[in-house]
């Protein structure tokens, strides 16, 4: 089975701090991680590939520095790894990053071979838009299947996939044909540690590197910036309040603060009382 | 499996083991580094202060692109009661040359940019992979290790033990003692963050100046330790660190005596309005020169922290490591190249080239000083900083009190506290410690 | 509450950026709202988009249109009517056998071919599992821009949609701006704005568009839907009260104290995200960027530092109680009543004093 895989490299964003005069990212020293939602994706394909045999390949448009990222799937087990990288890129909103990863892939194609599935991540964690996964879909005409919870069957003489995948108030189970993509919900497989051998190849591995002209890229202005239609007018954080909590005074115990932090509640919303009192009463 | 055999291993990603690693891959040997965190630094605490000099003999042009905050042009030195302290203060022009000679840095990137230097000299590096053990052959030999990952054990000639100060990996192979308690400090660190020109006003310092204060006195409560504020580019380093000892036996814990330190009076102000970000604990070798162990052996040596090469007087641990590292690596290069099996015999050499670098001679210089101040930890840490605190306020205050009594009772202080005996015998036994 | 906007960060390049509409989409005009109907239900955060489209519809002096795909049958007509009284002028309706169960390839051809034939300026959906699977599909074919999980709308002078939504971990917010192409495409979490007041007496006109679909043509089969059991669902979203611990209360044990609240006062329980990390919570009881938004009468934080990544999911609340034992803590920024405690200790204490407060005889008495 042939499967490409999709990752970003994204900043931690737990470690993200906020410039308190300028309101400006602090960069700075800020490490940088592979997108967590993209793991169970990758590790997904891991296992397809050991069941079924073939070749998992990763792919990220991203900065030179993403090439760090892609060799560490490969440690993960990954077999190859390419990097879209290139100043034409630079800026890209979904739709022009959706352009360019699709005709990547379309490269990919002609080099090793059709591709039976595409994976991505459910979404990243710093664009967080989950609109790069279906918009690689449409692109590439794939059938997409989003927030898949689990993949109950992939017949690769069939060419036919079934997946539970989660929707609101339940879960489906659809059938599709393949080639399609899919992108995992979190928290639905536990990614591998790759063994020392992994390691060992990754570290030793190139990381296949692609500009524009190298993924043979048709027209330069659906990338980047120049191919985005939305743009980022300001970025500011979020209005302080001026006016702090009304501080309630603690009692001489527990209960007493109880009484008085009650008191203190109903005096500001006084409809309060009794619509709670139905809500404890269970109307 | 296919077996991997290197010509050396590298155990750590610290400074010892990226000095070490640097050396070899650099010189065309086939180096194979394991770090257990997420990447090299990512758990690497120091205050922290890098010495060029010492990279410099490792990567001549690190200036160039290696990520340094601020090079240093001010020291403090400040005798702590917990109102007061009493300064001694340096700051030169002269330390704004061309290439100065020490800047603070910020360990989790300065280890990275090593790293990835360490990588650009061929060297495979693997992190997230903890090493579990060392494998020996039938006649003792060490010949390779053991990881946590599958399939995880790789061979090498060597096995550099950069593993910094808890050294598990040599104690438990019995090449070295587990450190105890009164010969390691626990130093706890917070980042703190300002707006540059904030950071800059605060501290009277222009483009990529820094200062540092190194504080002691009461704040240790009667126990071995020291506080520190170090600049960074737009953030302060703030620590404090004691003997595990004295933390055991004071009942006190590091992080109460960092916000202790930095609730006083003159720290304080400096830190005001930051926001704090990371926290981070780590233990120091303090034992000094009587507590190195066994440095090398039958296709071992041990280099940094992990070989207690750590100058705690002086707050050097970084450049000791380095120097090691580079030494140890240099030392196998030599031994590589006479084509010679890496025996203890061969890898004597590494001790030797240690022995005539600064790295023993000063540590075998201040030998006495980690007891010395362990014993007397009373004195210098509380009765010292007191007195001359009271001394200096009593010269001070202008309340119509004649000069001479107020010398008179100074004087008198000291001798109530400490007799004169006790003072010139501390002064005696500091001096001998020192020489 | 007095806001005070904080300084906007320098301006990003292209920001500046000329906007001149191309004139092949000069004639996009309206607000559509996409309804989202799934097995006989609409999803509240459409009643929700359908409020801000309102306010959108009224500047732009445009109509405000809901999009209803569906089988054919009463729960996709009832969605029509129910639009109408949640401020809807229109409504777009496309009734296919096909469309009874969301799937991506029919939904967002029939939603494509919808916007081709009406040509709105903007289109709304809700950033649920649902909106966001289409929303993408929907704006890549159509090639336009896609601004997902704004926090809020809104259209400036010239005319242009506004949305802001959280970007870098949520540490920030940006506005963004879909210049030169139409429909403007934006979708919005649940729980984020306010849902506007039904009106029974409203009514709209009903546009009925065929799709051209088939389902012969269509792959991909809907084999089977498990629905969530009632039991395990929690309602946090749409709880009038509700009640969280964070890490502040120290164990999972603790936590229960939280439970017992939630009990006595009917309400929903939940925390937040190291919790959930913890293993103490589900992750569908998760409050905040990365969980659930909410917007209940009163929300009750017991040792919750307030993050801002908690603090946009609470925001709409209101009344907010915070309990922390440090008078720093971020919450008591926004919490509207604070009080310096030990959670631990004030929970059981608190949960017995609203027992009594509430009881039914109390009420009884008051009301007597
Ligand atoms: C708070 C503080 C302030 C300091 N300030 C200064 C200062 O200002 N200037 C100065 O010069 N020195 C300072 N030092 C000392 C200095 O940090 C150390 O001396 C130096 O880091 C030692 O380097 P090292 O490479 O030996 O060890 P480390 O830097 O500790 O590196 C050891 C590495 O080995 C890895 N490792 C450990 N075990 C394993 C294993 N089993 N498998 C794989 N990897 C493993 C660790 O993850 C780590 O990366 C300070 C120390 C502290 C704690
Ligand atoms: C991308 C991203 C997304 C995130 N999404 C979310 C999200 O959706 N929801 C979310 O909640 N978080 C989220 N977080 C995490 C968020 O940044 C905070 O880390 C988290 O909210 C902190 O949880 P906490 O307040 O429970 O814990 P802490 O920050 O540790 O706060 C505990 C608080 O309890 C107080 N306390 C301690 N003891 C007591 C006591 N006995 N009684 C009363 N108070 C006490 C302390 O003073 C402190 O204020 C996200 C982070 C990132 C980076
Ligand atoms: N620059 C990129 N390169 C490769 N894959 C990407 C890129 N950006 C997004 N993706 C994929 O698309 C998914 C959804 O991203 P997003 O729409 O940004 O939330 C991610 O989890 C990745 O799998």
């Amino acid at each position: 089975m042939k499967i490409l895989v999709c990752i970003k490299q994204v900043p931690d964003s737990a470690q993200i701090r906020v410039h308190p005069v300028t309101n400006t990212i602090m960069r700075q020293g800020v490490p940088t991680i592979i997108n967590p939602y993209d793991l169970f994706s990758l590790e997904e394909a891991l296992k397809l590939r050991d069941k079924f045999g073939g070749e998992v390949t990763t792919l990220t448009m991203g900065p030179p520095m993403a090439a760090d990222a892609l060799r560490k799937t490969m440690a993960i087990g990954a077999d190859r790894a390419i990097l879209l990288t290139d100043r034409f890129f630079a800026g890209a909103d979904t739709l022009a990053t959706t352009y360019a990863l699709a005709q990547a892939i379309n490269k990919i194609q002609k080099t090793w071979g059709a591709l039976d599935l595409v994976f991505t991540g459910k979404q990243t964690i710093d664009g967080d838009t989950a609109q790069v996964g279906p918009g690689v879909a449409k692109r590439l005409g794939l059938l997409q299947l989003t927030y898949v919870s689990k993949i109950v069957e992939a017949d690769e003489e069939k060419r036919e996939v079934v997946i539970e995948r989660r929707a609101e108030g339940g879960t489906q189970v659809l059938k599709t044909k393949m080639p399609c993509l899919i992108a995992m919900l979190e928290g639905t497989n536990e990614v591998r540690r790759g063994s020392i051998s992994d390691s060992l190849r990754a570290a030793r591995a190139d990381i296949i590197t692609w500009s524009a002209k190298d993924a043979e890229i048709e027209d330069l202005t659906k990338c980047g910036l120049k191919g985005s239609p939305t743009i980022v007018k300001k970025v500011f954080a979020p209005p302080v309040r001026t006016d702090r909590a009304a501080f309630v005074e603690p009692g001489k115990n527990a209960g007493d603060s109880a009484d008085v932090l009650i008191e203190a509640i109903f005096k500001r919303h006084p409809a309060l009382e009794d619509d709670m009192t139905k809500l404890a009463s269970g109307f | 499996m296919i077996e991997e055999k290197f010509d050396a291993i590298v155990i750590g990603a610290g400074m010892a083991g990226n000095a070490a690693a640097y050396t070899m891959a650099s010189r065309g040997l086939n180096v194979l580094q394991l770090e257990r965190g997420e990447y090299a630094g990512s758990k690497n605490v120091q205050g922290g202060i890098l010495y060029a000099d010492m990279l410099e003999k490792i990567i001549p042009d690190f200036r160039e692109e290696a990520p340094l905050e601020r090079h240093l042009i001010e020291q403090r030195f400040w005798m702590m009661t917990d109102r007061s302290h009493t300064g001694m203060q340096y700051r030169s022009d002269d330390f704004n040359e061309e290439k100065p000679n020490r800047y603070t840095i910020i360990r989790s990137q300065f280890d990275r940019w090593f790293n990835k230097q360490v990588q650009g000299a061929g060297a495979i590096v693997i992190s997230e992979t903890t090493v579990t053990e060392l494998v020996s052959d039938a006649y003792g030999k060490v010949i390779g290790v053991r990881t946590d990952r599958a399939g995880g054990t790789v061979f090498a000639d060597v096995v550099v033990l950069a593993e910094g100060v808890n050294g598990l990996l040599g104690a438990r192979a019995g090449l070295r003692p587990t450190p105890r308690p009164e010969h390691v400090a626990l130093a706890v660190k917070e980042m703190h963050f300002l707006p540059r020109e904030t950071l800059e006003a605060r501290f009277n310092l222009h483009g990529d100046e820094g200062v540092v204060i190194e504080a002691a006195g009461t704040i240790s409560k009667g126990m071995t330790g020291m506080g520190f504020v170090y600049t960074n580019k737009e953030s302060i380093s703030v620590g404090f660190g004691c003997l595990v000892s004295d933390f055991a036996e004071n009942q006190e814990t590091p992080y109460g005596m960092l916000e202790n330190f930095k609730k006083h009076p003159s720290i304080a102000p400096l830190l005001e309005g930051s926001e704090v970000k990371e926290y981070a604990a780590h233990l120091i070798p303090e034992g000094g020169f009587n507590t190195i162990p066994e440095l090398f052996g039958d296709g071992w040596v041990v280099v940094g922290d992990a070989a207690q090469l750590n100058n705690a007087i002086h707050r050097e641990g970084s450049n000791l490591a380095m120097t090691s590292g580079r030494l140890a690596g240099e030392a196998i290069f030599q031994v590589k190249s006479r084509r010679d099996p890496m025996t203890k015999q061969n890898l004597a050499l590494y001790k030797k080239f240690l022995d005539d670098s600064f790295v023993m001679k000063d540590l075998k210089k201040y030998k006495d000083m980690p007891a010395l101040l362990h014993t007397q930890a009373q004195n210098f840490f509380l009765t010292y900083p007191t007195l001359v605190s009271k001394a200096m306020e009593n010269f001070l205050r202008v309340d119509g009190t004649p000069k001479i009594e107020k010398e008179k009772a100074s004087v008198r202080a000291f001798r109530e506290k400490r007799s004169l005996t006790g003072l010139f015998g501390d002064a005696w036994r500091l001096a001998r410690a020192w020489r | 509450m007095s806001d005070k906007p904080a300084p906007a960060a320098p301006q990003q390049s292209r920001a500046s950026a000329k906007k001149e509409l191309p004139e092949h989409f000069r004639g996009y005009k309206h607000v559509w709202v996409f309804v989202e109907l799934e097995r006989g239900e609409v999803h509240p955060v459409s009643w929700e988009l359908l409020g801000a489209g309102r306010k959108l519809a009224d500047q732009l002096n445009v109509d405000l249109a809901a999009v209803v795909l569906g089988s054919p049958g009463d729960a996709t007509r009832k969605a029509v009517n129910e639009s109408f009284f949640y401020g809807a002028d229109l409504a777009y309706l496309v009734e296919d056998s096909i469309l009874g169960d969301y799937r991506n390839e029919p939904y967002s051809k029939a939603v494509t071919q919808l916007v081709n034939t009406h040509k709105p300026e903007i289109l709304l959906l809700g950033a649920t599992t649902l909106g966001r699977d289409l929303a993408g599909s929907v704006a890549t074919t159509l090639l336009t821009g896609l601004t997902a999980d704004c926090t809020e709308l809104a259209v400036d002078a010239d005319g242009s949609l506004a949305a802001t939504r959280p970007t870098f971990g949520g540490s920030l917010l940006c506005t963004i701006y879909t210049l030169n192409y139409r429909p403007q495409m934006a979708t919005v979490r649940p729980r984020q704005l306010p849902t506007p007041v039904r009106d029974e007496t409203r009514t709209g006109r009903v546009i009925e568009f065929k799709a051209d679909l088939d389902e012969d043509t269509i792959i991909t089969k809907l084999l089977k839907f498990i629905p969530d059991r009632e039991s395990a669902k929690s309602n946090l979203a749409f709880a009038d009260v509700v009640v969280a611990g964070g890490l502040g209360l120290q164990s999972a044990e603790n936590y229960q104290l939280v439970r017992n609240l939630a009990t006595v006062l009917g309400a929903e329980f939940g925390g937040s995200r190291p919790l959930v990390q913890k293993g103490w919570i589900s992750s569908d009881r998760q409050i905040g960027q990365t969980g659930k938004s909410i917007r209940p009468k009163l929300y009750i934080a017991a040792g919750i530092s307030g993050a801002i990544q908690h603090r946009v999911g609470v925001e709409g609340a209101d009344c907010i109680v915070a309990i922390n034992t440090d008078k720093n803590a971020p919450i008591f920024d926004f919490a509207h009543i604070g009080i310096v405690t030990d959670a631990i200790r004030l929970l059981p204490a608190l949960t017995e004093a609203f027992r009594k407060r509430l009881s039914p005889e109390n009420a009884d008495r008051l009301a007597g």
